[in-house]
């Protein structure tokens, strides 16, 4: 299953609660706010890199937010497209918000 | 070739949803895919306000959408419930209610939840963006 | 019309914000269409099946009342984060609709099983 992201971690619940019931078969893509959980050597992205099967961030968001240098190198980074291919490769999309 | 309905649940200006939203549905149009119906729910409902004065340089978001929707042939919908608890009304609710100004632009619908229901049904994928 | 697995997440509590009475609009609306709904209380989403609820002390109307009409669309399939139940302190007689306890791992499996999700 894929589950979006779009807050940050410790500014909302959504990122706790994903994590807490997507089970380690889930691949996660964070957008908007949820980008700041992909920071290298973060608590946040420590544990998605290790509970989830793939994590996925928006390069947009990320530059937007000018963090384009500091993503964990784990996490990959996609466009707008890339996005697009990942929900038609997931018949399931849950969005956290 | 996949096809897509989206729901829109976060205001224009306060979050981002709108505009993530309308990235992503140029993406996937763009990748050959098709989207069934973008429907507008809460928040998301202030996308078809054409009061919306943005800042200078900026498109209204309805605009945006507006153009986008008109280019490819996509059902924009915003939800009748919802919209008129915001004050987002046609002309015939306007009208209906004794409201001064019809507030949804022109090139969204409003209808109810089975459209909704509709573009779950039969839709191969379903993605929310929410505030 | 085809049918499908819609699996509704509730999230958050009722009356602070709106998504509990649009959730439910969106529940409704899928039951009077003939497909197969499940509702989930998540999270904070479960003080959505307190009992007593007085909306009208802060000039609203009663979710609970609402939300005990889902029997009568045919929305039977409820389900209750047992470990949120335990935050707020929550007894299953305390609820308001009779409503499933799930652990973690078997709320990951009705995500896993349902066609549809939709958080609120």
């Amino acid at each position: 299953m894929l589950h979006t992201i779009n807050k940050a971690p410790h500014a909302h619940d959504c990122f706790d609660a994903c994590l807490r019931v997507c089970g380690d078969n889930a691949t996660i893509v964070l957008i908007e706010d949820g980008v700041y959980a992909a920071i290298a050597d973060s608590d946040a992205a420590q544990r998605l890199c290790t509970q989830a099967k793939a994590v996925y961030a928006l390069q947009p968001d990320i530059d937007a937010r000018g963090l384009s240098t500091r993503i964990a190198s784990q996490i990959r980074t996609i466009d707008y497209a890339g996005f697009v291919q990942l929900c038609c490769e997931h018949p399931t999309i849950q969005s956290w918000y | 070739m996949t096809s897509f309905a989206l729901m829109v649940l976060g205001a224009p200006v306060s979050t981002q949803a709108p505009q993530t939203a309308l990235a992503f549905a140029r993406a996937a149009v763009q990748g050959g895919h098709r989207i069934l119906r973008v429907f507008f729910f809460h928040d998301g409902v202030h996308c078809g306000n054409q009061m919306l004065v943005p800042p200078a340089g900026q498109q209204p978001i309805a605009e945006q959408w507006a153009a986008f929707a008109q280019q490819h042939n996509i059902d924009l919908v915003v939800c009748v419930a919802s919209a008129l608890k915001r004050g987002v009304l046609d002309a015939g609710e306007a009208k209906r209610y004794d409201k001064p100004a019809a507030t949804l632009h022109p090139a969204f619908a409003l209808s109810g939840l089975g459209q909704w229901i509709d573009a779950c049904v039969n839709a191969e994928r379903l993605l929310s963006f929410g505030p | 019309m085809t049918q499908k697995r819609i699996l509704i997440v509730c999230r958050r509590p009722p009356y602070g914000e709106s998504f509990a009475r649009e959730a439910l609009d969106v529940a409704m609306a899928s039951a009077a269409f003939d497909q197969e709904i499940a509702l989930l209380f998540l999270d904070a989403g479960v003080t959505l099946l307190t009992k007593n609820q007085q909306p009208e002390t802060i000039g609203d109307k009663s979710l609970e009342k609402q939300f005990a009409a889902l029997p009568l669309y045919d929305v039977n399939e409820l389900y209750v984060d047992a470990g949120a139940l335990q935050q707020y302190r929550l007894s299953q007689t305390d609820l308001s609709l009779p409503a499933q306890p799930l652990a973690t791992g078997e709320i990951t499996q009705l995500l896993e099983r349902s066609d549809i999700v939709l958080n609120f």
